[in-house]
């Protein structure tokens, strides 16, 4: 493998804008993938994650803005980087009625380096599927055999489209763990999510989207302690919850939200919060149907920037 | 030296996965061999060569009718069937009897001019019912009917069936698996590696090619252990000519293919492609059938090629060189539509 020892970005755009006639899929995106981490680009459905990614594939064409892959351009060295770059797409179904092993075959001869066959069935985990038909296989299964697909070159930069979406959690730490394998060989990620756990497990940094351009950037760490609240309280009660003023006035709260006749409290001082939550409730006289808190992840940092939450169509 | 971590050239791998997927599907398997076997046994037994047949003559039920039988049955080589007077129409519309006898003096024939059939019955009735009211022949002429294998219906038609079914297959088998591999996004898939969309398209045409040696195989072989079907020119220049037509029609599926968006679509062009060249191109019934106006266009499609070359193979002996004509036009074909597709292709 010849990696340019370079400080140059895996990837980058600026100025990304995709029209199309009913909407504005990506509105002036701006964006960078160092080499040799992971990132990704969490949002909802229909933020425009899609199509960034497959105009840094090279799979559709820009109407405005600069893409540079590995320090190339796709109008002049597309071929170069077809060969650099493993691609996963969301929506591809692969031949049915072809085996594993053929399937991979067949993905492997368009390269001219990369893995040996058997060493990739072995890299996902398939060895012992090698000769099933792919129409066969489970969804984490196909996942992972799609995965193979786009590591057949041996590629230095690989895009991942919603890899883990549908899959059970077993079959996507399974699947985790090949990334993990392909990271510890010094690839570089980019993937879309909108599994927040995914992205606070796989990535290195996270952009999040929402409606064609990046609204945070930064580690899932970073990221989190944004919003000023390590922890979130969820409440309910039978009868009327005390008005936004006075939950906003308790200790530590710094910001509070209704839905679906929950409120959710961010805080920071969870010790504080609680107990002088309860003290309100009981002076209200209103009793507790439900109480939940846990840390505050990348969905609450996408509730607190959106007003929305990831999985809302 | 290339190293492809065990995998063949792309070619060959992409071409062995179209076989492969092929092979696996059971259906498209009954329509390249068993669908044009069984059609060759249908039409073979329907038209099969039984010899010298008896005429069929109706006679209408009246007065008279018992001599003018007596006649046909004294001249030989006739089935009478008895016709009720007010039946006569119907009985030659539905095929009854080509021809009607009305006896009297004389007798009146009733029968379909536009029928060969129906005038071939007349010709031998009249001359039967002529000799026994005392006609007398100017001369006698000597007679010697051939059955030589070659100039059978069957031999015309097996011919027919094959460059059909070269044709059939071509299409479908290369328009079908693309459309699919479009919608499922997997032509997508494909572009976003270093393969080579040529190798691609060819690869469908190739596989092609491996499917026709069995598929010509299969029909030819039938027809030959069957019903004797030759094939005079040799099974070399039968094999050239077949692969010839087999990239013609290969070509003309991608070009139908390359731009299809939905199964549907495509197989509705298909048919729309397919339709005039099972009518026009000689299939069933001879393309000369055909107003002198439409030959030019008739005989400048692939399929009247590849039939006439096939027949001119299979049952007169010709060689490629003097084929030569019709191999042009199915390579311009092949060659013409394989550049097109290239150009219009839609990858995703």
């Amino acid at each position: 493998m010849n990696r340019v020892p370079t400080d140059a970005p895996a990837l980058a755009c600026r100025g990304l804008v995709k029209r199309y006639p009913d909407i504005v899929a990506v509105a002036g995106l701006d964006l960078e993938v160092r080499r040799g981490e992971c990132f990704g680009l969490l949002g909802p459905n229909g933020a425009g994650k899609t199509t960034t990614i497959e105009i840094l594939e090279g799979l559709l064409d820009q109407d405005e803005g600069e893409v540079e892959v590995l320090g190339r351009g796709w109008r002049t060295d597309r071929d170069e980087l077809r060969r650099r770059l493993g691609v996963q797409l969301q929506e591809t179904q692969l031949a049915d009625k072809l085996t594993v092993e053929e399937t991979l075959r067949l993905f492997r001869s368009f390269f001219t380096d990369g893995p040996a066959v058997s060493a990739l069935l072995d890299l996902v985990e398939l060895g012992a599927k090698r000769a099933s038909w792919v129409g066969k296989l489970s969804g984490g299964q196909k996942q992972r055999l799609a995965i193979a697909c786009a590591l057949a070159g041996r590629p230095e930069l690989l895009f991942l489209d919603e890899p883990t979406t549908g899959l059970d959690p077993q079959s996507r730490r399974q699947l985790w763990d090949v990334l993990g394998r392909f990271r510890a060989d010094g690839g570089t990620i980019l993937l879309t999510t909108h599994y927040m756990d995914e992205a606070h497990a796989l990535c290195d940094r996270v952009g999040i989207m929402d409606r064609g351009t990046l609204i945070a950037l930064g580690t899932p760490r970073a990221l989190v302690a944004s919003i000023g609240a390590e922890h979130v309280v969820e409440f309910a009660v039978d009868g009327t919850p005390p008005p936004d003023q006075a939950l906003r006035a308790l200790p530590g709260v710094r910001e509070a939200r209704r839905r679906d006749g929950h409120v959710a409290l961010a805080t920071s001082e969870l010790h504080a919060t609680i107990p002088a939550l309860l003290d309100r409730l009981r002076h209200d006289g209103t009793a507790l149907s439900l109480l939940a808190t846990h840390s505050a992840t990348l969905e609450d940092v996408f509730v607190s920037l959106t007003g929305r939450h990831l999985r809302d169509e | 030296m290339s190293n492809r971590g065990g995998a063949a050239h792309p070619l060959v791998e992409l071409t062995l996965a179209r076989f492969r997927e092929f092979l696996r599907e059971p259906e498209a398997v009954f329509w390249v061999f068993a669908f044009p076997v069984i059609m060759t046994c249908a039409l073979g037994i329907a038209f099969r060569s039984r010899g010298a047949e008896p005429v069929i003559v109706g006679v209408a039920e009246q007065a008279g009718a018992d001599a003018v039988r007596g006649a046909l049955a004294a001249a030989g080589g006739f089935t009478v069937r008895s016709i009720a007077p007010g039946e006569i129409e119907r009985a030659i519309r539905d095929g009854r009897a080509p021809v009607v006898v009305v006896p009297g003096t004389p007798p009146a024939y009733r029968f379909d001019e536009a029928r060969a059939e129906s005038q071939v019955a007349r010709l031998a009735v009249d001359r039967a019912l002529q000799r026994a009211a005392g006609r007398q022949d100017a001369f006698v002429p000597e007679e010697r009917p051939i059955d030589a294998i070659g100039s059978r219906y069957i031999d015309w038609l097996v011919p027919g069936l094959l460059g059909m079914n070269i044709m059939g297959t071509g299409l479908w088998g290369v328009g079908f698996s693309i459309v699919q591999a479009r919608t499922k996004k997997l032509l997508k898939r494909l572009v976003a590696t270093p393969m080579s969309r040529a190798a691609y398209l060819a690869s469908h045409v190739l596989s092609r090619l491996l499917f026709l040696a069995m598929e010509t195989l299969v029909i030819v072989g039938f027809a030959w252990a069957v019903f004797g079907v030759g094939v005079r020119g040799g099974v070399l220049a039968l094999a050239v000519l077949a692969l010839a037509g087999a990239l013609t029609f290969g070509g003309l599926g991608l070009l139908v293919a390359s731009r299809a968006r939905t199964i549907e679509a495509v197989s509705g062009l298909m048919n729309l492609v397919m339709m005039p060249m099972w009518v026009l191109s000689g299939v069933f019934f001879a393309s000369s059938n055909f107003p002198d106006v439409m030959q030019p266009f008739i005989q400048a499609l692939p399929l009247t090629a590849l039939n006439d070359a096939l027949r001119g193979v299979m049952n007169e002996g010709q060689s490629l060189v003097a084929l030569r004509g019709e191999m042009a036009i199915l390579l311009a074909w092949g060659l013409g539509t394989f550049a097109l597709a290239l150009r219009l292709f839609r990858w995703q």
